[in-house]
């Protein structure tokens, strides 16, 4: 299904950050439009925010280390939050966690809002937890995120390495929600960005609406664990709706 | 590969947890903590939380950021949600430590294997029964992701993840020395449906030394 009006359309500076309920058979679609752009991302269950985007088991579920399409994001009750239906980017980290603020001060230096108004230096830590404060949210739903865009390898030993120029501008990556998510995200710089200069890049945000996936879904296909943790979010909705 | 010089008969606190147990104890600032394997390729699930503020806890991803590493061993520093360092591995005779795989649920055996597997005892329910026990105000909100101890989840550089056979062996033993005071909570895993423990959840013992 194609999916050419967006019922929604934003486009987030760098270092922005945004929150909202994004429901179910919809699709957001994230576009890198200058290259190299980092978006830091919390999901938590629309109305449960006890359930939230889970790394270790949408890792251990799907045998991988990283996300692309057609792979999918799992929750920490079995159940599928969302699909990567399509991705021209092919990498993206969820293990390597959120700038804060002693990080970017260390490498990037100081620079207040007192020195320069709105230019001043922000880290991915903070801005999570601005807006998950919204949401009656805080330190205790603090979830390893994802980092679309960045792209990590592990050598051997486990030793990790940023791979620099992963996501070109135009790139995109396409999220079709399977839940009533809240979505929590920013545009902070990824924490071994090794800019020597700090540059968080824009990133434009459309949602969509979408058809259910169909018999055959790549998403829901590409493992069985996909299929029975979908299977185990349509239990859900048969109850709760 | 670091050995300890500590001597079990001078430990403050010695005590074996079975297979499919909790286990909730204070771990002061300048303790040495040792969790000992005793069969073999047993998968101890750990939380640390500040003793005096559980909002301040172990955190997998600021580990992993912190370190630029995904694998735990000597030298390892266990780093909070607030960028803070828990405590630091000061000894290992297993060699590797996974912090990415989590812990199993009734929820997630579901997922991962098959509809029938929901009733099975998991470290999810370990862990809640732990923290209903230590009689904070906490529920499954509280509940981050946990390091676990002796097992090997390797990642390839193209991106695979497993859950190898373990590295671990009867007697191998990981020995960290606390940076504040912090709660720990272990359960001590009884999933049966890994080839990793060759099915069959096996005991550890933790120790505690001034
Ligand atoms: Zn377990």
């Amino acid at each position: 299904m194609s999916l050419d009006s967006p019922i929604f359309q934003l486009e987030l500076e760098g270092a922005g950050m945004w929150s909202r309920v994004i429901g179910r058979n919809k699709t957001l679609r994230l576009t890198d439009l200058e290259g190299g752009a980092n978006v830091g991302m919390m999901l938590y269950h629309a109305t449960e925010r006890h359930e939230r985007y889970n790394m270790p088991d949408t890792l251990k579920g799907q045998h991988i280390f990283y996300l692309r399409a057609p792979y999918c994001l799992h929750s920490d009750m079995g159940r599928l939050m969302a699909s990567i239906t399509k991705d021209t980017v092919g990498w993206h980290d969820t293990v390597c966690g959120a700038s804060d603020a002693e990080s970017v001060l260390q490498q990037f230096g100081e620079n207040n809002y007192q020195k320069s108004r709105n230019e001043f230096y922000r880290n991915a830590r903070e801005c999570f937890l601005i807006e998950l404060c919204k949401w009656g949210l805080g330190e205790r739903d603090w979830i390893p995120n994802l980092n679309w865009f960045s792209k990590v390898v592990a050598d051997e030993e486990g030793k990790l390495s940023y791979v620099a120029g992963n996501s070109k501008a135009g790139d995109l990556v396409e999220l079709r929600f399977e839940m009533d998510t809240l979505v929590v995200l920013n545009t902070c710089q990824h924490p071994f960005d090794p800019a020597m200069t700090y540059q968080p890049k824009r990133v434009r945000l459309e949602v969509f609406a979408n058809d259910p996936p169909m018999d055959g879904d790549a998403s829901l296909m590409v493992r069985p664990e996909n299929a029975r943790a979908y299977q185990n979010t349509k239990d859900f909705y048969l109850l709760s709706e | 590969m670091i050995e300890s010089t500590y001597q079990s008969t001078h430990a403050v606190h010695d005590e074996v947890v079975l297979a499919g147990d909790h286990w909730v104890h204070e771990i002061k600032a300048g303790q040495t903590f040792r969790i000992e394997d005793l069969e073999g390729n047993q998968a101890a699930d750990t939380l640390f939380y500040n003793a005096h503020d559980p909002e301040e806890r172990y955190s997998a991803s600021d580990t992993i950021r912190v370190q630029r590493a995904l694998y735990l061993s000597t030298g390892t520093k266990l780093i909070s949600n607030r960028g803070r360092t828990m405590l630091t591995i000061t000894a290992d005779t297993c060699g590797r430590h996974d912090t990415l795989g989590g812990a199993c649920s009734r929820e997630s055996n579901v997922m991962r294997y098959a509809f029938d597997r929901e009733p099975m005892h998991a470290c999810r329910d370990i862990f809640i029964r732990g923290i209903q026990c230590w009689c904070h105000d906490m529920n499954k909100r509280d509940l981050a992701c946990n390091i676990n101890f002796f097992m090997n989840v390797p990642v390839t550089p193209e991106g695979g993840l497993s859950f190898a056979d373990g590295v671990s062996g009867p007697g191998r033993y990981v020995e960290m020395k606390a940076e504040m005071d912090v709660m720990c909570l272990i359960s001590n895993c009884p999933q049966l449906n890994n080839p990793c423990n060759a099915y069959n959840p096996t005991p550890v013992r933790v120790l505690l030394w001034e």
